[in-house]
C-alpha cells in the first residue's frame, strides 16, 4: 500500500489546520454558512437531514488493518458505533459533529487517511476495481496510477472551484468492475497495436438525473502523457462547463452538447500546448517511488486448487455455495480472492458496526497479510487469502454476518442511504433493500438465478446507482407517498448500459413482488447459462412488462 | 479600499472606468473588455497607464495581442465558486507571458488566496474587514504542494528525487 512520504504528511497537516480555522470562524459568526458550505465540503462535511456527515476517503479502495481498526475507533467514539461504505470507496459517518470535524481528521491523518474532496465541486476520491494487482484478468496495477492522479488532484491550485464534482476511476483490467464507462473521466489501462500499454481515455459518463454512457476520447494515451491530458480535459471543462444550473453543470452536460468529437478537439488543441510543458511531465523516478509501494507481497510458494479445499467444498455444501458466490480466482497459484458480504438478509447495504470492523481487521491480519479492499459494490475484500485457510476465514466470517453466499447476485444489492438519512432524497431506499433481502433469502433461489444486480436509489440523483442495475429501482414520491420505479437492463461493467424504464411506478410493499415476476419471466425464459441481463437484451422488456403488470394497458403506462 | 500586494495593504492608484459614461483622462485607468474594444484608439493616444478588467467569461486570448497596453489586468469572480479566473491567471502568465499585474477582483474570500498566487494573481481585493490580518492569517497554511504552476515552486514529486519505500 502507499504510505504517506513528509510531503504527504505535511500537506494533509496543513489541510486539517485550515479547516480547523474554517470551522471557528464559522462558529463564530465571521463565516456564514453560505461561505462556509464549499469550503466544509471539500473536507468531505455535508449538512444532513438530523446532522453532519463526514464522508473519508479510501483511496482506489485499499484500506489497511490498522486503518479500519482507526474507523472504528472514529465510529466509537465520535459517531453512533456504525459507519456506512458508500459506492465511492468511501466511509461515511452520520452522526459527526462539526466542531469535532477537526479532531476526527486529526485521527484520520494518523494512519494516513483524509476526507479531502470527497465532496465539493472538485475531483474526487480517484476509485479502482478492488481486485487491482490481484486479478488474473489484468492488464496492468492501476494503483500507481491512480495515486499519481490522486496527488495531481489534491489541492490543485486551478480546478478546485469546478462547475460540479468530478470523478475519475481506473482499471487495469479487460471485465470492468469499477464502472469506468459511468465516470466524468474513465481510464482503462490498454495495450497498443505494439503491445505497448497506456490508457484508453473515456469522458462524460455519469448517473443522476442525466445519465450517459461515457465517450472514448482517446483509443490510447502514452502513460507519460496522462497529466498534460487529464489537465487539458478539465482546463476545458473549468472553461467551459455550465455554471448557471447545478443540475446541467457536469461534465457530461458539456460534452453531449458539443458531440463528443468537438470536446476532442478542443482537448487535443489545449494539450498540443501543454503536453511538453515541464510543469506537467511525470517523473520516471517518481513512477518507480510510488510504483514500488504497491509492489507484490511475500506470497508463499504454494500449489494452486489443492485437493484438501476441493475435499472440503465436496463434503460442505454451504461452504462450497460461499466458495463458489464470494471467492474468486487469485493471480497467485495457492492464493485466493475474498468477498466479504455486507448484504446479509435485513442490513442496510454497506453498513459495519464498530465491533464488526476491529473483528474484520484482526481477520485481515490472521488470513490476508493486513490488507482489505472496499467495491464500489459496497462489500469488503480480503485480496491475499491462502486457498487452505479459506474453510477457516469462511467460519470467522459467519460469525460476523459477513459469509452471506450472494455477491453479484439478486441480494447483493447496492442502496443509497435514502430518506433515512439524506437530506436531498424523497424515499427511503434501505428498507426496500432490507425487504428484497428478506424476500429472496433461501439461498438456493439466489444460485438458480445466478449474476442479476439490483441498484436502488431514493431519488433522481441516483447515488444508488439504479441506471446500471440490471434491475433499477428508483425511489419517486407521490402525493406524500412513496412509489418505486423499475427500469431493466442496465450494466455499469465493460457492456455498460442505462436500464429502461419498465412501467408505472409501484407502492414499496409491492417491490419484492414485483422482482419476483421478473425473475419467474426470466427462469422460464433464459437459455442455458444465460444471465438475467442477457435474456432481457435477448428478448427486450414486452415479457417482462407482461409479467409485472398483465395486460391492463392503464397500469402498465409510464409515468413521468 | 486598497489592495493586498505581498501582504501589504497599499493604495489602488487605478480608476475603476466600469459603469462610466465618459473615460477621465490623465489618471491610471482599470477598463473593461468592452470599453477597451470602443476606445481602444483614444486609450493609446491619451497615454495614461491601463488596466484591463476581463469578466469570468472573457478569457484572456481574447485580448492576446493587447495585453502589453496594460500594466493590470483584473480578473473578475463574481462568486467566489466561480472558478474560470484560476485558469484565466495561468493563461496570463503561462501562455501570454503577461508580467503586469494580475488582480483578484470581486468575490475574493481569503481562503482563496493560496490558489490564486498559486495561479499567477499578485493583488487582491480581498472581502474582509482587515485584509491585511486576513492575508496574516492564512499566510503559513500550505508550503507544500503536488502540483507545479508558473510561479516556480516545486512540487512534491520534484522534490522527492524518487525517495521510496
Amino acid at each position: 500500500m502507499y504510505r504517506y512520504d513528509e510531503f504527504d504528511h505535511t500537506l494533509v497537516a496543513e489541510r486539517i489546520g485550515t479547516f480547523r480555522r474554517q470551522v471557528e470562524r464559522r462558529l463564530s459568526g465571521d463565516l456564514t454558512e453560505d461561505q462556509f458550505k464549499p469550503l466544509r465540503l471539500m473536507n468531505g462535511q455535508y449538512l444532513q437531514l438530523h446532522a453532519y456527515m463526514l464522508r473519508v476517503n479510501i483511496p482506489y479502495g485499499c484500506l489497511s488493518s490498522r486503518q479500519l481498526h482507526q474507523l472504528a475507533f472514529i465510529a466509537r467514539r465520535y459517531d453512533r458505533n456504525f459507519g456506512h461504505f458508500t459506492t465511492r470507496q468511501n466511509i461515511q459517518y452520520n452522526w459527526i459533529k462539526l466542531d469535532e470535524t477537526p479532531a476526527v481528521l486529526a485521527a484520520l491523518a494518523a494512519v494516513e487517511m483524509n476526507a479531502m474532496q470527497s465532496s465539493g465541486n472538485c475531483v474526487r476520491n480517484i476509485t479502482a476495481d478492488q481486485f487491482a494487482g490481484r486479478a488474473r484478468d489484468e492488464i496492468e496495477d492501476p494503483r500507481p496510477w491512480c495515486e499519481l492522479i490522486r496527488q495531481w488532484s489534491i489541492l490543485h491550485p486551478e480546478f478546485s472551484y469546478l462547475p460540479r464534482k468530478f470523478k475519475i476511476a481506473v482499471s487495469g483490467a479487460p471485465s470492468d468492475r469499477a464502472a469506468v464507462k459511468l465516470h466524468d473521466v474513465g481510464l482503462y489501462l490498454r495495450r497498443n497495436a505494439d503491445g505497448v500499454i497506456g490508457f484508453e481515455v473515456l469522458v462524460g459518463g455519469g448517473q443522476g438525473r442525466l445519465p450517459y454512457v461515457g465517450h472514448t476520447i482517446r483509443e490510447w494515451l502514452a502513460k507519460d502523457d496522462l497529466l498534460s491530458y487529464l489537465e487539458a480535459i478539465l482546463r476545458i471543462y473549468n472553461l467551459g462547463g455550465r455554471r448557471d444550473n447545478p443540475q446541467k453543470a457536469r461534465i457530461k452536460v458539456q460534452v453531449n452538447a458539443l458531440g463528443p468529437d468537438e470536446f476532442r478537439r478542443l482537448v487535443d488543441e489545449e494539450w498540443a500546448q501543454i503536453r511538453n510543458s515541464p510543469l506537467l511531465a511525470v517523473p520516471g523516478a517518481e513512477i518507480e517511488r510510488i510504483t514500488a509501494y504497491f509492489a507484490d507481497p511475500a506470497w508463499e510458494k504454494l500449489p494452486d486448487a489443492p485437493v484438501a479445499v476441493a475435499g472440503q467444498r465436496k463434503s460442505d455444501p454451504a461452504f462450497d455455495a460461499w466458495y463458489r458466490a464470494n471467492v474468486v480466482e487469485h493471480r497467485a497459484p495457492g492464493y485466493a480472492i475474498v468477498n466479504l458480504s455486507l448484504k446479509a438478509p435485513g442490513i442496510a447495504p454497506g453498513d459495519l458496526t464498530a465491533d464488526q470492523m476491529d473483528q474484520v481487521a484482526e481477520l485481515a491480519d490472521r488470513f490476508s497479510l493486513g490488507e482489505l479492499r472496499v467495491s464500489h459494490r459496497q462489500n469488503l475484500v480480503f485480496p491475499d487469502v491462502r486457498q487452505t485457510d479459506l474453510r477457516a476465514l469462511w467460519q470467522e466470517l459467519q460469525k460476523l454476518s459477513l459469509a452471506t453466499p450472494n455477491i453479484g447476485k439478486l441480494t447483493d444489492i447496492i442502496a443509497c442511504p435514502g430518506l433515512d438519512f439524506c437530506a436531498l432524497a424523497n424515499t427511503r431506499a434501505i428498507p426496500v433493500a432490507q425487504d428484497i433481502g428478506r424476500h429472496f433469502s433461501d439461498l438456493a433461489v439466489l444460485q438458480d438465478i445466478g449474476e442479476l444486480t439490483i441498484n436502488i436509489s431514493g431519488c433522481m440523483n441516483a447515488c444508488g446507482h439504479h441506471h446500471v442495475g440490471h434491475i433499477g429501482i428508483l425511489g419517486v414520491e407521490k402525493n406524500g407517498e412513496e412509489f418505486f420505479q423499475l427500469t431493466l437492463g442496465g450494466s455499469s461493467a465493460e457492456d455498460a448500459s442505462l436500464g429502461d424504464r419498465l412501467g408505472r411506478s409501484i407502492p414499496a410493499a409491492e417491490v419484492p413482488v414485483a422482482i419476483e415476476a421478473i425473475v419467474c419471466r426470466y427462469k422460464a425464459l433464459r437459455q442455458v447459462d444465460e444471465r438475467f441481463l442477457d435474456t432481457y437484451r435477448r428478448v427486450g422488456i414486452e415479457p417482462f412488462k407482461e409479467a409485472v403488470y398483465g395486460n391492463s394497458p392503464q397500469r402498465r403506462q409510464a409515468v413521468a | 479600499m486598497g489592495l493586498i500586494r505581498e501582504g501589504r495593504l497599499v493604495p489602488d492608484p487605478f480608476t475603476d472606468a466600469s459603469g462610466l459614461e465618459s473615460l477621465p483622462v490623465g489618471v491610471p485607468l482599470i477598463v473593461s473588455l468592452e470599453q477597451w474594444q470602443l476606445h481602444r484608439d483614444a486609450l493609446l493616444a491619451a497615454g495614461q497607464p491601463l488596466g484591463l478588467c476581463l469578466k469570468s467569461d472573457q478569457p484572456p486570448r481574447l485580448v492576446a495581442a493587447d495585453l502589453r497596453h496594460f500594466s493590470v489586468v483584473a480578473l473578475e469572480f463574481p462568486k467566489y465558486r466561480d472558478g474560470r479566473a484560476y485558469t484565466h491567471a495561468r493563461m496570463l502568465r503561462e501562455r501570454f507571458q503577461f508580467s503586469g499585474e494580475v488582480r483578484a477582483v470581486g468575490d475574493v474570500l481569503q481562503e482563496q488566496l493560496h490558489f490564486m498566487q498559486r495561479c499567477g494573481f499578485d493583488a487582491f481585493d480581498v472581502v474582509a474587514p482587515d485584509p491585511e490580518k486576513a492575508w496574516r492569517t492564512i499566510a503559513g497554511d500550505h508550503t507544500a504542494w503536488y502540483q507545479a504552476t508558473g510561479d516556480g515552486r516545486s512540487r512534491a514529486l520534484d522534490l522527492r528525487k524518487g525517495t521510496g519505500p
